[in-house]
């Protein structure tokens, strides 16, 4: 007969445990995704986060145990990354035709994302510290976590800020461009990559392999601009 | 796949080095990017299954965000008072931002009369 609390304990602390249950998580929730038709709301991401965190949460596991298995699936980040180069590559002549509405929706995209968050911010009487962390909220986590240093602020919080950006704006991407009546699906996903970055990125990917093209590039862009544009605008701004 | 796997990691080394080397506020894994697509508009052979596992890895690119967002719900009780105020500003200034940018995009490509591929689904 197996003692379960020795299973337990020898399971909780091994990586197979924890990286078992992330990939299991995101197969079920992205199957129920596929089942709802790729709805907004069945957002994977998501869904994979919530029932993973109930599951950390009932078993008490803290969340170093459980990042020792999953950061597997978290360094494949950077591979990822560089795989953008793939479809870029592919899809060269239209983001070659597409290269002024690119650079004009881009300068547009990352000083509204900037300015918004941070006016916002002030008008609610934000701390400084929650202040400084939504201001690059729309870079990728690496960019946005450097620029929060550069500026005094705290990169942990703004990791966080990141997070829910990318997820939100994943959410709220297809419905609002349909309200916007917007067909354009290299706009689309341009958006969805330079608010969303990478979880962005993965819902235009979702939808259509020419809007994730799009976004891929506006998740570097922006990154790039962002870094440029929060440490010149924040002065003016507070 | 394991050719390919290896030119990823290969290149992402390479965009951290460089990173480094340099002192690059870029991330390494976006200088990797550059670098895969330097090698490839140059032409330079690249084994096929370069690009099937790319697609491959993009396909399933929800996935790698998962850990990290597990992360953030662990903090989420840090922020206290403040979170709610902080999602209504995220959801507000996404929603001022995706729609600047894509009317902008849009109307740019409209002027310039550029086919946008709207009969595309």
């Amino acid at each position: 007969m197996i003692n379960f609390v020795d299973l337990w304990v020898y399971l909780s602390g091994s990586p197979l445990l924890w990286l078992t249950v992330t990939l299991v998580a995101y197969i079920a929730a992205d199957a129920i995704s596929a089942a709802c038709g790729r709805h907004p709301l069945a957002n994977p991401v998501l869904m994979s986060i919530l029932f993973i965190s109930a599951v950390l949460l009932i078993s008490k596991t803290a969340f170093p145990s459980y990042f020792a298995g999953a950061q597997f699936i978290h360094f494949l980040l950077g591979p990822a990354t560089v795989a953008l180069a793939v479809p870029l590559y592919r899809h060269l002549p239209e983001v070659k035709r597409m290269f002024v509405p690119m650079i004009a929706a881009l300068f547009v995209g990352s000083v509204v994302s900037i300015t918004s968050a941070v006016l916002l911010a002030k008008w609610f009487g934000l701390s400084k510290i929650a202040t400084l962390a939504l201001a690059p909220k729309s870079a990728t986590a690496a960019i946005a976590m450097g620029v929060a240093e550069k500026v005094q602020g705290d990169p942990a919080l703004t990791a966080v800020m990141v997070i829910m950006t990318g997820i939100s704006g994943a959410i709220i991407v297809t419905p609002l461009m349909n309200l916007l009546r917007l067909k354009n699906y290299a706009a689309r996903g341009f958006a969805a990559g330079l608010v969303s970055h990478g979880i962005g990125t993965a819902r235009a990917f979702q939808v259509n392999p020419l809007a994730g093209t799009f976004a891929g590039i506006a998740l570097g862009l922006n990154g790039v601009l962002t870094a440029i544009l929060v440490p010149l605008l924040l002065p003016w701004l507070l | 796949m394991l050719q390919a796997f290896a030119i990823l990691l290969c290149l992402q080394l390479a965009g951290e080095t460089l990173v480094r080397a340099i002192g690059s506020p870029l991330p390494g894994p976006v200088i990797g990017l550059a670098l895969l697509f330097v090698w490839l508009t140059a032409r330079i052979p690249i084994p096929q299954t370069t690009h099937e596992t790319a697609d491959g890895i993009l396909k399933h690119l929800s996935l790698l965000f998962v850990p990290a967002g597990v992360g953030v719900v662990q903090q989420l009780p840090l922020l206290g008072a403040e979170g709610w105020m902080l999602l209504t500003i995220i959801l507000v200034s996404i929603a001022l931002s995706l729609a600047a940018t894509a009317i902008t995009f849009a109307a740019v490509a409209k002027l310039m009369k550029i086919d946008a591929g709207e009969e595309r689904p």
